[in-house]
């Protein structure tokens, strides 16, 4: 589904990713971990194109994608909610989700609903500015603007960083549920036990590096915690 | 008294061409971040389109002149402006550049003096101290900020270009294509400059220089309403407008620009945000 060879990237003359190798198989939750700075959104931006890769690849679904535009890998399928709860803040919920649907490559206003059932919470605020909305209400938002794509692979940045605990679980079980559907995930995750319980396998960057990956089970033992560790 | 009253349409009148030419800049300045010093040479290229279509008749002219002041929009964003995003005093001196180069194109093309348009017969005369030529701006203006309210809040495309506005990066990865909603927004922005080219020909001669004697007060207007805000520029608009045609009527032109500077800067102090501003939770 996806596959990143070698990626290297940076802002202006300050490296970050220092060839970086990841892959998605179809329908895996793959978890992207490591502790502040390590380059873990440098690579999630990367790979969505928001910053230019300097060198390597990024394929997603047999099509070399490395040069495209971001709307241009939107299109392809690529679903990407990026750190922070990130919304149109002056637009309705329901603006938010129709200026998404509206630049996808299938226009199907069902898929409006099928993103409101996974995140019900939403609708009675369709009609709500998203800038009033609640960051974990946001949060929920960002993804079902994402889901509205129909993306085959979901790319999400911390999407329980900063969001009051009850979300978090709603948010947790969102994923899991979009994982049993067969969509193939790339998560950014900064808590280990919840990587664990949602993960079949894992990345952990170091410096701009891949430190050590492999499937979920192997997610335990002395040096993953120590490279984890703060 | 009269003269008093006299003074109304032409104050409304001016509010109303500086309206249309800040509604243009809210788009390329206020949402974009663009300082487009070319804007004014826009207005000059509407001003002239209506100058060559005279014979053809003047409600052909106002499309016509949205159109070629858009394209030129268009083309500037195209060619130059999306080159250096994020680089606002960059952009300033490149467009001020391309603004002298389209001034001294309009000499070269139809000769440093002013050219007259004469007003159709249906805008001649007028309603007691209303004159026709005077209502249709304000009327032209009214129809510009309606349509663009309803562009904004009530097609998909309107709806693409707000959510670039608000947050570029986050439009590009939902699947927007931002440098064709970049080009779209220059084109309409420019293409009211137009417009407001059209309505100058009613009240005055055209000249090389005519956008230049509006674009700062269409700066000041985008900024003393609050950027990219409608409400803010309708206001601000016909307020500076009526500031200086009243200012210019008790003193005179040189000492009214500075009472409306002075004014300007009085208000700025006091509300360096503008008249309307925008609060919402994300908005950090």
């Amino acid at each position: 589904m996806l596959s990143v060879e070698g990626l290297e990237a940076g802002y202006g003359r300050a490296r970050v990713l220092f060839g970086i190798s990841v892959t998605v198989e179809a329908g895996r939750l793959v978890c992207v971990m490591g502790r502040n700075g390590v380059g873990k959104t440098t690579l999630l931006n990367t790979i969505m194109g928001v910053l230019p890769a300097t060198g390597g690849s990024v394929t997603f679904d047999g099509k070399d994608v490395t040069r495209l535009r971001p709307d241009e890998r939107v299109r392809l399928g690529m679903g990407y909610v990026p750190q922070g709860h990130e919304t149109f803040p002056q637009l309705s919920v329901m603006g938010n989700l129709m200026v998404t649907l509206e630049a996808s490559a299938h226009r199907d206003q069902g898929a409006v609903e099928e993103a409101l059932e996974v995140f019900p919470r939403l609708k009675p605020l369709l009609k709500r500015p998203a800038g009033f909305l609640s960051g974990g209400q946001q949060q929920q938002l960002a993804m079902a603007r994402a889901l509205v794509t129909r993306p085959k692979l979901l790319i999400l940045d911390e999407p329980t960083e900063g969001i009051q605990p009850s979300i978090i679980m709603e948010i947790e079980e969102a994923i899991e549920r979009l994982h049993a559907t067969g969509l193939a995930m790339l998560l950014v995750e900064q808590y280990l036990d919840l990587a664990l319980r949602l993960a079949d396998g894992f990345v952990i960057l170091d410096a701009g590096r891949v430190a050590h990956s492999g499937a979920a089970e192997e997610l335990h033992g002395e040096h993953v915690h120590r490279l984890l560790a703060v | 008294m009269e003269g008093v009253l006299n003074q109304l349409p032409i104050g409304l009148s001016i509010g109303a061409v500086l309206l249309l030419i800040a509604l243009g800049l809210t788009f390329t300045f206020g949402q974009m971040g663009v300082i487009n010093m070319a804007h004014g040479e826009f207005i000059m290229a509407g001003a002239y389109t209506t100058y060559l279509l005279q014979g053809v008749g003047f409600l052909v002219a106002l499309p016509a002149a949205f159109v070629v002041a858009g394209l030129m929009g268009l083309v500037l964003e195209w060619v130059l402006i999306r080159r250096f995003y994020g680089r606002p005093l960059d952009t300033l001196l490149l467009t001020w550049g391309v603004s002298l180069i389209l001034q001294q194109l309009a000499r070269d093309l139809f000769g440093a003096p002013n050219v007259q348009v004469l007003s159709p017969e249906w805008l001649r005369g007028g309603i007691g101290i209303l004159p026709y030529n005077r209502l249709f701006i304000m009327a032209l203006a009214v129809l510009s900020v309606v349509a663009i309210w309803a562009y904004q809040h009530r097609t998909a495309q309107g709806r693409r270009m707000r959510a670039v506005m608000q947050n570029r990066r986050l439009a590009a990865t939902s699947g927007i294509n931002t440098g064709r909603v970049d080009r779209l927004t220059f084109f309409i922005g420019s293409g009211l400059a137009g417009v407001a080219g059209v309505a100058l020909t009613l009240i005055g001669p055209v000249g090389p220089a005519l956008g230049t004697y509006y674009i700062v007060d269409a700066f000041l207007v985008v900024v003393a309403g609050g950027l990219g805000r409608l409400r803010g520029a309708v206001l601000a608009a016909l307020g500076l407008g009526l500031l200086n045609s009243y200012a210019e009527f008790w003193t005179n032109a040189s000492l009214a620009k500075v009472m409306v500077f002075v004014v300007i800067i009085g208000f700025l102090q006091l509300r360096p945000q503008g008249l309307f501003v925008l609060r919402t939770r994300a908005l950090t």
